[in-house]
């Protein structure tokens, strides 16, 4: 049997998550920094969570594709995004970003104003604060939302299979698999996946109620003071 | 070495209208009510809030200037605020904390030389949650005096520890203020505490500086009736003036000889007593004498307080004694004879 799709699944989930990470709490700081349009972006910013992944696949695929200018340009130095492994790092990026950059968000709010101000007057620079004091504040909050965003970057199939297709061995996921798999009548195969993917969401969903429960820990004890 | 500020500020049903200057390395209290603005003053001198408008120099340099449209970041306004309840950030040890404002390279000698000075030995690996209130106040008062500050701003700082603990962080403090050469600033609107604390007091009411004087003419004579409910007086009337020297209390019900009326700005427009300055007298022949009835009788840990009434309609008044000058008469119903010295007579603006 081919594994390939477990690999190709977990490296892009992975690499996608990391990306999302980082872009989605800079994003949260951003956009609490912000004084106005802050609706607005936040609702552009977490779009992707809730239009159908097939619409967002659609316009990276117009975005990125070989008419659109940024297609052009790579094309120029011999980058082809569409139909590549990238794209489904791509796509799983995209579609989990609102995940983290939500709970990021929240959990940034969580944190009481005081300690950020304590830290302005002491000296503490903002990237210092921002690292120090906010993140390391609000990192349960941040984890969990880094395991959701994991476990949808894992999950991923609309946008996966309308921007890199379903290659095997090469942009096949465990989620198309299955879709290959039941479109050509090969039910063990489908149950296969379907078990690994139950599985995986499963260990996931057990980690974040670890993450919860560790969180409630933290503020009640925080509170004893 | 003083502080200079002026600023005006708006926010929905508030108004922030302060303006006052502290003389060379002086302690000055500012004493106000809960939400009259102390804190949000503190927050606008270290740059967590921004005025409206205005101006704030501390030692020459200017932090806010409106006009100028300048407007220092917090971090560079170097001003040490200690928090109502000191903001220690919680997932740092004792020493990680004072290092969080140390600007200096060699932050262990600067570390070793706060832990010493505030009693930390052997604390330092702790973490805040692990600390009694006042260990706490000593830790975030480290924290401060390792960042440098020009200036320490001090926000109720007691208000976190109960009154048993609260006696000797009291005393710590003022040990660590004894040798600290620098303009401060003590927020409280506990009059014991700022009495106990500060050289001169300005006095903060809805927003507004009702005066900046010596910590005796504060409580001594007030001037205001803002000033005079803050340090601790507890009978207020109204009043209409006769002549110079003779006023009417109207919710007292009683007519006064008072001290010659000055010449002022403001016509006085209250009268003031403090409840241990009226006295008990044998009958009502002397100036100033009246019989009052008791109405109510509260016993105190070591006084008694009285509430009496000079006629059915007029408001109460508030009489306290010590224990051991007491007799048996002063219960509900009783007739007693009340003296109002001059001395004691505050006259107030409204």
């Amino acid at each position: 049997m081919d594994l390939s799709p477990l690999f190709i699944s977990i490296k892009t989930a992975l690499l996608a998550t990391t990306i999302t990470f980082f872009l989605g709490l800079y994003a949260a700081r951003y956009i609490r920094g912000r004084q106005q349009w802050q609706g607005f972006l936040d609702g552009v910013l977490t779009l992707p969570l809730v239009l159908p992944p097939t619409v967002v696949g659609f316009f990276l695929l117009l975005l990125l594709g070989k008419n659109s200018y940024i297609g052009q340009l790579l094309q120029q130095v011999d980058i082809q995004v569409v139909f590549s492994w990238e794209a489904t790092v791509i796509a799983a990026t995209v579609v989990a970003f609102p995940l983290m950059y939500r709970t990021a968000r929240g959990a940034f709010e969580q944190v009481d104003k005081n300690y950020v101000y304590a830290a302005r007057t002491l000296g503490m620079s903002e990237e210092g604060i921002f690292w120090k004091i906010i993140i390391a504040l609000s990192w349960p909050g941040i984890a969990a939302g880094a395991i959701l965003a994991f476990a949808r970057a894992l999950g991923e199939f609309g946008a996966t299979i309308m921007l890199a297709g379903n290659i095997p061995g090469k942009t096949q996921t465990m989620s198309t698999a299955i879709y290959s798999a039941v479109q050509s009548g090969d039910r063990d195969t489908a149950f296969i996946w379907a078990f690994v993917i139950i599985l995986l969401s499963l260990v996931i969903m057990i980690l974040m109620n670890y993450w919860t429960n560790r969180q409630k820990n933290l503020v009640g004890r925080r509170s004893l003071r | 070495m003083s502080l200079f500020v002026d600023i005006r500020l708006r926010r929905q049903d508030f108004c922030l209208n302060v303006k006052f200057e502290t003389g060379e390395n002086e302690v000055l209290g500012v004493l106000g009510s809960s939400g009259c603005g102390k804190s949000m003053t503190l927050k606008c001198i270290a740059g967590i809030e921004m005025p409206d408008c205005g101006r704030i120099v501390l030692n020459g340099r200017v932090l806010f200037d409106s006009v100028q449209k300048i407007n220092l970041s917090p971090q560079a306004r170097n001003v040490g605020y200690l928090f109502q309840n000191y903001a220690l950030f919680p997932h740092m040890t004792v020493e990680e904390n004072i290092a969080a404002g140390i600007k200096t390279k060699n932050k262990k000698v600067c570390i070793d030389r706060y832990i010493k000075m505030f009693y930390l030995k052997k604390l330092e690996t702790r973490y805040p949650r692990e600390l009694s209130g006042g260990q706490q106040q000593r830790v975030a008062l480290a924290r401060i005096f390792a960042s440098e500050p020009e200036i320490l701003m001090l926000d109720e700082p007691f208000s976190a520890l109960d009154s048993y603990l609260k006696w000797q962080v009291e005393n710590e403090l003022a040990r660590v203020l004894q040798d600290y050469q620098k303009t401060v600033l003590f927020v409280s609107h506990n009059r014991d505490e700022v009495y106990r604390f500060c050289d001169k007091i300005a006095v903060l009411a809805q927003g507004q500086i009702e005066c900046v004087s010596s910590k005796n003419d504060v409580f001594h004579a007030p001037q205001s009736l803002a000033a005079s409910k803050l340090t601790g007086c507890k009978n207020h009337s109204r009043i209409r003036i006769i002549d110079g020297v003779t006023i009417e209390a109207i919710e007292w019900g009683i007519i006064l000889q008072v001290p010659l009326l000055k010449e002022a700005v403001k016509v006085p427009e209250y009268v003031g007593i403090r409840s241990h300055d009226i006295k008990v007298v044998d009958d009502s022949l002397a100036v100033n004498t009246f019989a009052f009835e008791v109405v109510q009788r509260v016993e105190d840990m070591f006084s008694f307080v009285l509430m009496v009434k000079y006629t059915e309609n007029s408001s109460p008044l508030r009489v306290e004694f010590p224990k051991e000058n007491w007799q048996e008469s002063g219960c509900i119903g009783d007739e007693i004879y009340l003296n109002f010295p001059e001395t004691g007579l505050f006259l107030l603006v409204g």
